[in-house]
């Protein structure tokens, strides 16, 4: 057949097969999404957390505008928090002030507000490279084998030595001595992001081995099909699935350790709109916490609703996609 | 059995190298004067005097040279200078290594013996309220990070009801005289001194202090090991021999304690040791949280006021005492599962 067709021709074909037999399966398949965020109680109260996250985080600009007078702070830069003079007590929460004040005097309501639009570029920011680089990793380890997956999951090991949030507090300390990315955002991102990848190549690495010996492979290679790709259309996406779960669980993690470098000051800068940076506020003030509430219950009101809102999601995707699955081990690990 | 021993053994070296190799990579990103300025206390000012310090430590030698010769320095012990600490890295941990180790083990009996109880109460109980409830605990608290969990401890216990301490190992006549000359300072963890020197008020002192920064560690672990044990006991409790055990007049502690819970332990043990050695990272932002002098505080110290060679000295440590311990657990596990064992 591929005497006239041509080997190319033919792949092409049943890649246009394949493309429609999954654009088939993807009618139930998006149905069984929505069954599976709305279906069930649980996954759908996260989906609702996430989507109300997601609805303050668009509106900010309405929900929290920039005050009168404060200009000079977030005038050009939403992201800046405005500010009521310098020094001094955290005020408590008050008509002008819903959430109270920091020592420092920035505005805790409007922190968190604006701090939910950090909260998603941060999450998404990071697991979405962490993803493509773990992919890579995984996919180039599992389908060639031999010295290539000898070193690459050797490389994997080497990462996962170091304690996570260790490693990850080194090396954001590290990168701000660097002259262009220790300012901004960049350091604690490329932080977390270098230390954040091995757990997608590992699992990608494992479902890659099996897919690699599947018959369509087969078909593919002896059709003369190149490595490349062959590994791009065939092998990982039918190799995806628990690594984007994993993913999708890990966002709220991912989250979290931002804040918690923020936290300790090796996040973003001072008075930026984070929710780490507004907890921190909390870390000046360890000692009379007892009257300084505010400066802890709603930042840490805003992570653990958004951290709990992607694990009930993630856990309701993989558990309505995957029953098998429903007892496996929690995908992050990243406390 | 040995095979698979020996083959993690081999490995260990070349994980170790790799360690190395990644942390001195980090500092080699500094140009040789940035470098030069983390050997000598104060930088001069003179371009001649830093280019003086730069050859005669051979900062600008090839990197692989240098690589060697820092090799060498760790290999001895010498982690480098902790100029936020003010002494060599190696006293840093010697000094306060107790006192992480202290919180450390408290927190991983805490974990484990607790942990793996509520565990396989919710299994027994399962679908029962007991259950609903650790299940519903398990998912808030899977998701909210050690510090967080030590703030709001802080501000609750500490802060509102005053019940505990706020920060500190000791309260202060207590810690006067610990570093005072009448006390044994055998182990440098206050819990295990105390008893040799004979002082159950001293004791008690410690434990009051441990209370929340161990209660902080354990509530989000237990979340974990609760889970895992639950369904792996759950499995076991469906499986035949429960049910011939229970079928033959065995009373049911029994066969839950002997039959069951023999052949759910497996995955539990592995995931309670993953557990305890997760807390290498936890332990730094308690420590920070509740003023806990110990290597996490003095890392997170060390991180923020930009101290590389302290926080990498301290992270070779951390990162070679997770190799270590990853080895254990992998060990033990394999050691408890005959199927490999006896392979």
């Amino acid at each position: 057949m591929s005497g006239f067709l041509g080997a190319d021709r033919a792949v092409e074909l049943a890649g246009r097969a394949s493309a429609r037999a999954s654009a088939l399966a993807a009618t139930p398949g998006a149905r069984r999404w929505w069954r599976a965020l709305l279906g069930n109680p649980a996954a759908a109260a996260g989906t609702t957390l996430l989507v109300a996250f997601g609805v303050v985080a668009l509106a900010a600009p309405w929900i929290a505008p920039c005050p009168a007078g404060q200009e000079r702070h977030c005038g050009d830069d939403p992201y800046r928090v405005p500010r009521y003079g310098f020094a001094g007590m955290p005020r408590p929460p008050s008509a002008e002030h819903p959430f109270g004040t920091t020592g420092k005097q920035y505005d805790v309501f409007y922190g968190l507000v604006w701090g939910t639009r950090t909260a998603f570029r941060v999450g998404l920011l990071i697991t979405i490279p962490a993803l493509l680089v773990g992919v890579a990793v995984g996919a180039t380890a599992g389908y060639f084998g031999g010295w290539a997956d000898e070193i690459l999951m050797r490389t994997v090991e080497v990462f996962m030595a170091f304690p996570f949030f260790v490693a990850a507090v080194t090396l954001a300390s590290a990168l701000r001595a660097h002259p262009q990315l220790g300012q901004g955002l960049l350091a604690p991102m490329l932080a977390l992001l270098a230390f954040g990848w091995m757990g997608y190549a590992r699992l990608l690495r494992a479902s890659v081995l099996s897919v690699k010996e599947r018959d369509y492979v087969w078909a593919a290679r002896a059709l003369g099909v190149g490595d490349g790709r062959i590994i791009l259309r065939h092998v990982i996406p039918n190799s995806m699935f628990s690594v984007l779960v994993a993913a999708s669980l890990d966002v709220g993690g991912t989250v979290l350790a931002f804040a918690g470098l923020s936290f300790f000051g090796l996040g973003v800068p001072d008075g930026y709109a984070d929710w780490g940076q507004m907890l921190a506020a909390a870390h000046d003030r360890l000692p009379s916490l007892g009257r300084d509430w505010h400066l802890v219950v709603f930042p840490a009101l805003a992570l653990v609703l958004f951290a709990l809102g992607c694990t009930l999601v993630g856990d309701g995707i993989r558990d309505a996609l995957d029953p098998q699955s429903a007892s496996r081990l929690p995908a992050s690990e990243r406390r | 059995m040995r095979t698979y021993i020996a083959r993690r053994l081999l490995l260990l070296p070349v994980i170790l190298f790799g360690t190395t190799l990644l942390t001195f990579g980090l500092l080699a990103q500094l140009s040789p004067s940035q470098r030069a300025a983390l050997y000598v206390p104060r930088l001069p000012r003179s371009p001649q005097a830093v280019e003086r310090v730069i050859a005669r430590y051979g900062l600008d030698d090839p990197m692989p040279e240098q690589y060697l010769r820092w090799l060498g320095q760790v290999a001895q012990g010498n982690l480098g200078f902790s100029k936020s600490g003010g002494e060599p890295v190696s006293t840093v941990i010697r000094h306060h290594l107790p006192a992480t180790l202290e919180l450390a083990l408290w927190s991983s009996v805490t974990i484990v013996w607790v942990g793996i109880r509520l565990g396989v109460l919710a299994a027994i109980h399962r679908d029962r309220a007991l259950d609903q409830l650790l299940r519903v605990f398990s998912t808030i608290a899977s998701g909210v990070p050690f510090y967080l969990v030590g703030l709001l401890g802080l501000l609750l216990f500490a802060g509102r009801l005053q019940w505990l301490p706020a920060g500190d190992r000791l309260s202060s006549p207590n810690q006067l005289l610990v570093d005072g000359p009448t006390w044994l300072p055998l182990t440098g963890m206050y819990t295990l001194d105390a008893l040799v020197n004979r002082r159950p008020d001293v004791w008690l002192d410690a434990l009051r202090h441990l209370a929340l920064p161990v209660a902080s560690l354990s509530v989000v672990s237990w979340a974990y090991l609760l889970r895992v044990t639950r369904s792996s006991m759950l499995e076991a409790l469906g499986e035949d021999y429960v049910r011939t055990a229970l079928a033959k007049g065995v009373p049911a502690r029994q066969a839950i304690e002997r039959h069951a819970w023999a052949n759910a332990r497996l995955p539990v043990v592995t995931l309670a040791g993953l557990t305890v050695l997760g807390l290498l990272g936890g332990v730094a932002f308690v420590e920070a949280v509740f003023n806990w002098p110990g290597l996490g505080s003095r890392f997170i110290q060390a991180g923020v006021s930009l101290d590389i060679v302290t926080t990498m000295g301290l992270t070779l440590f951390a990162a070679t005492m997770l190799v270590i311990g990853n080895l254990v657990v992998d060990v033990l596990g394999a050691w408890l599962d005959p199927r490999i064992r006896l392979s």
